[in-house]
């Protein structure tokens, strides 16, 4: 599904390196978790690998399903399944959350030579997958994360994530700001999406929410690279002893 | 005075303004209808105020009336103050009166008009059958609304002349009268008697003037007492022929307690020289009476080096003279090369409201000087102000605005929100407050942002598979929220789109 090869990466602005090498390949069905201390390059892979602007990649490559995703646009890479949901959702003032997912989906779908959905068929979708993921109706209606609080932004990425059903899912930091039943909630709409085609890179600060979403592998990063990766036990690892003795291991 | 200037602040924007291509190329409406038409001489002089008089029959006090305006234009000067650049207009090289030969004998219907005339209102998708406009209208979280009919009457002016106007029995029975300034001229003289010229003197500024001498075409709206009017009206005006001006005159009165909503829409062919339309719109508002006037300006705006387009001085405003009489403009302005317009109102009644919502978007070349004036004179009158300006490309957006408070206008109040957005770093808002308050009872409010297009919501956008123009004209249109909403629901849709088409090409 995805693989990341020796990726080296600088910011354009401060030619300050970020990524220093990273190599990590997800196999389609699978679930993956990154762990790793703030500042370790995380939040960088994941706007790397979706291609937002201000990063140089020194070195390295990404196959996304085989295609060499790095020269394409972010709405292209979405287009062939790529979804993020970001550590901190973007406020967008005056565009309604309906019309915000409206307009994404119909748009994948037309990059994909797939008819548009009419508005019957979207609202109904809309309001099935709120209510799993017990979100409002009238959260629908306002403008895309405006006024949300830190646990509804959140829940919403998981909404356009299940609304757009991408098949690489790269989701940062999305139990940070929930509370254990909202963790639940989310984690109950992730494990509803798992399935044989689809994979998912949760990177994560904590053990808990990998109770919920049980991974296949676990990495950690560190100082831009991935010092080290193993079965869910290394996340117990990490919650007990922290991350000192990778490091020096590093 | 607050100056903005668009100012980049870090780098981050280049990349998404390389490729500011051309919005002529993506203008929808660019199109010359090929018909034989008939003109005045070239230029203006009183022979030609007279002959444009004769040749829509009018009366000799309309005629003398147009020959003052005339004498008076000659010696005044075109007004300099507005931030706006262009070469000097060439007065004498102007057709002041374009109409279409089939139109010489007056068709009684519009079944009776030149099919090609009428194809060219169904190229721009304006609806001349008297039939229900079917609005699909898809599901919007903001402007929730579900699929609905609606009448709209329309006036259908090409060039100098009003093709005719639709669904006039309906209208006769509420007693609503809609019909071409022309043929109000000499069917209603009393009514035009008694108010053209009462809201905008012939002596008011240089275009006005201009107007008043030359005139042809143009709406006449009269609603009275009591009457809500059955249905919306609106005017479609269309510039076809080459060297012509437009000078249309619009008068709408809403006489006591009854009230109108009025859109107009505006497209002009593709051509290499600017043209010239200089507008004026009279409203008048007795007590208790409201008009909700829209407009959806898409004149062509000229290519990406700023050759051709249209030259757009107008001059718009109502007067409130009723106790709680209401007034709200609206307008989208994304067309003209230039735009010089500034619907005001005159808050005369005491209680009386106005308000002015607008957006006005720049790309390319374009520039655009509006605003508004809130003139209060009543007592406890209020007013509010909500201009969206955007710009791109080497585009200039001015905002002016003159808010008055008169000493006898106690307890009265004003809202006004500015914001500009700039989509990269070649392209510049300005804002103009003018605030007067004379007296102590009166509150004046101002808030004014410019910001740039946000790239964090560009790649949010993005992410979820939003191309970036597309990603581009959604934030702009969610920038616009408020004035989009202020459209009568038919209109905003269109408006949407509008918005997006005319930021074409000002990302890559
Ligand atoms: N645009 C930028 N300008 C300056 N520094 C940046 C920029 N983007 C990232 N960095 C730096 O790169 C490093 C990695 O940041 P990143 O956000 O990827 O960390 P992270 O692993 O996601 O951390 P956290 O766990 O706190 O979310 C940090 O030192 C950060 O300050
Ligand atoms: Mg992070």
């Amino acid at each position: 599904m995805l693989a990341i090869k020796d990726l080296c990466v600088r910011l354009e602005d401060e030619k300050k390196e970020i990524l220093k090498g990273v190599n990590l390949t997800i196999k389609p069905g699978e679930v993956h978790a990154v762990m790793g201390p703030n500042g370790s390059g995380k939040s960088t892979m994941s706007y790397v690998l979706s291609g937002k602007s201000g990063y140089e990649v020194t070195a390295g490559s990404v196959a996304l399903k085989g295609t060499n995703i790095l020269e394409m646009e972010p709405e292209q890479r979405a287009a062939l399944g790529l979804f993020l949901a970001f550590q901190y959702p973007i406020e967008i003032p005056g565009v309604g959350n309906m019309t915000f997912l409206r307009t994404a989906l119909n748009s994948q779908r037309k990059f994909r030579n797939e008819s548009e959905l009419n508005a019957a068929e979207f609202l109904k979708l809309v309001r099935d997958q709120a209510k799993l993921l017990n979100i409002d109706t009238e959260m629908l209606k306002r403008p895309v994360n405006v006024g949300f609080s830190g646990g509804e932004k959140k829940r919403n990425e998981i909404l356009q994530m299940a609304m757009l059903e991408p098949s690489m899912c790269v989701l940062d930091e999305t139990d940070s700001g929930l509370d254990v039943d909202a963790m639940k909630i989310v984690a109950k709409g992730v494990n509803g999406l798992r399935n044989r085609n689809r994979s998912f890179l949760v990177i994560t600060h904590y053990q808990r929410l990998l109770n919920h979403i049980v991974p296949d592998v676990v990495h950690i990063m560190a100082d831009g690279k991935i010092i080290r990766s193993g079965t869910a036990e290394l996340a117990l690892e990490v919650e007990t002893n922290g991350y000192a003795n990778f490091k020096e291991i590093a | 005075m607050q100056e903005l200037d668009g100012q980049l602040r870090d780098g981050v924007d280049i990349e998404t303004v390389k490729t500011v291509k051309s919005v002529g190329e993506q203008y929808k409406y660019g199109f010359v209808t090929d018909i034989e038409m008939e003109f005045t001489p070239k230029g203006i002089s009183e022979d030609i105020v007279r002959l444009i008089s004769k040749k829509n029959d009018e009366p000799s006090w309309m005629t003398e009336w147009r020959l003052a305006a005339y004498r008076r234009w000659v010696k005044l000067e075109e007004p300099s103050w507005a931030m706006i650049d262009h070469p000097p207009i060439n007065y004498q090289e102007l057709y002041y009166y374009a109409k279409p030969d089939s139109m010489n004998t007056k068709p009684k219907s519009l079944d009776e008009v030149d099919p090609k005339l009428l194809e060219t209102y169904q190229k721009l998708g304006i609806p001349l059958q008297e039939q229900m406009q079917l609005a699909e209208v898809e599901p919007d979280d903001t402007l929730e609304q579900n699929t609905m009919s609606k009448k709209v009457a329309v006036d259908a002016v090409f060039d100098s002349v009003s093709l005719g106007t639709t669904f006039r029995k309906s209208l006769a029975e509420a007693g609503v009268i809609f019909c071409s300034i022309t043929e109000a001229i000499i069917t209603y003289p009393d009514l035009v008697k008694k108010y053209l010229g009462s809201v905008v003197p012939t002596s008011d500024n240089y275009f006005a003037t201009l107007n008043s001498a030359v005139f042809s075409a143009g709406s006449f709206v009269y609603i009275p007492k009591g009457v809500k009017c059955p249905m919306e009206l609106s005017t479609y005006f269309r510039i076809n022929a080459e060297n012509t001006g437009q000078f249309e005159r619009t008068l709408i009165i809403a006489d006591e307690g009854s009230s109108v909503s009025y859109l107009e829409g505006c497209t002009a062919p593709m051509r290499d020289e600017n043209q010239l339309h200089a507008a004026v719109v009279e409203l008048v508002i007795l007590e208790d009476a409201e008009i909700k006037y829209s407009t959806v300006q898409n004149w062509y705006p000229g290519d990406e080096d700023g050759k051709g387009g249209i030259y757009n001085f107008v001059t718009k405003r109502a007067d409130c003279r009723g106790d709680r009489s209401k007034v709200m403009w609206t307008q989208v302005e994304t067309g003209s090369a230039i735009t010089w317009k500034y619907p005001s109102c005159i808050l005369r009644g005491d209680n009386s409201q106005g308000e002015f919502y607008s957006i006005a978007i720049t790309n390319n070349m374009q520039q655009a000087d509006t605003g508004t004036k809130m003139i209060h004179l009543g007592k406890a009158t209020k007013s509010r102000i909500v201009s969206k300006g955007i710009s791109a490309g080497k585009a200039q957006n001015t905002y002016r605005g003159l808010v008055s408070i008169h000493p006898k206008s106690r307890d009265s109040r004003n809202f006004t929100q500015c914001d500009s957005l700039l989509i990269g770093d070649t392209c510049g808002a300005h804002t103009v407050p003018y605030i007067e308050v004379k007296n102590n009872s009166s509150r004046v409010e101002h808030e004014a942002t410019t910001s740039k297009v946000d790239e964090d919501q560009l790649f949010y956008c993005r992410q979820r598979g939003v191309g970036e123009e597309e990603a581009v004209a959604l934030v702009v249109n969610g920038f616009c929220k408020e004035v989009l909403q202020a459209l009568p629901m038919e209109f905003a849709m269109e408006a949407q789109k509008l918005v997006a088409i005319s930021l074409e090409g000002s990302v890559g």
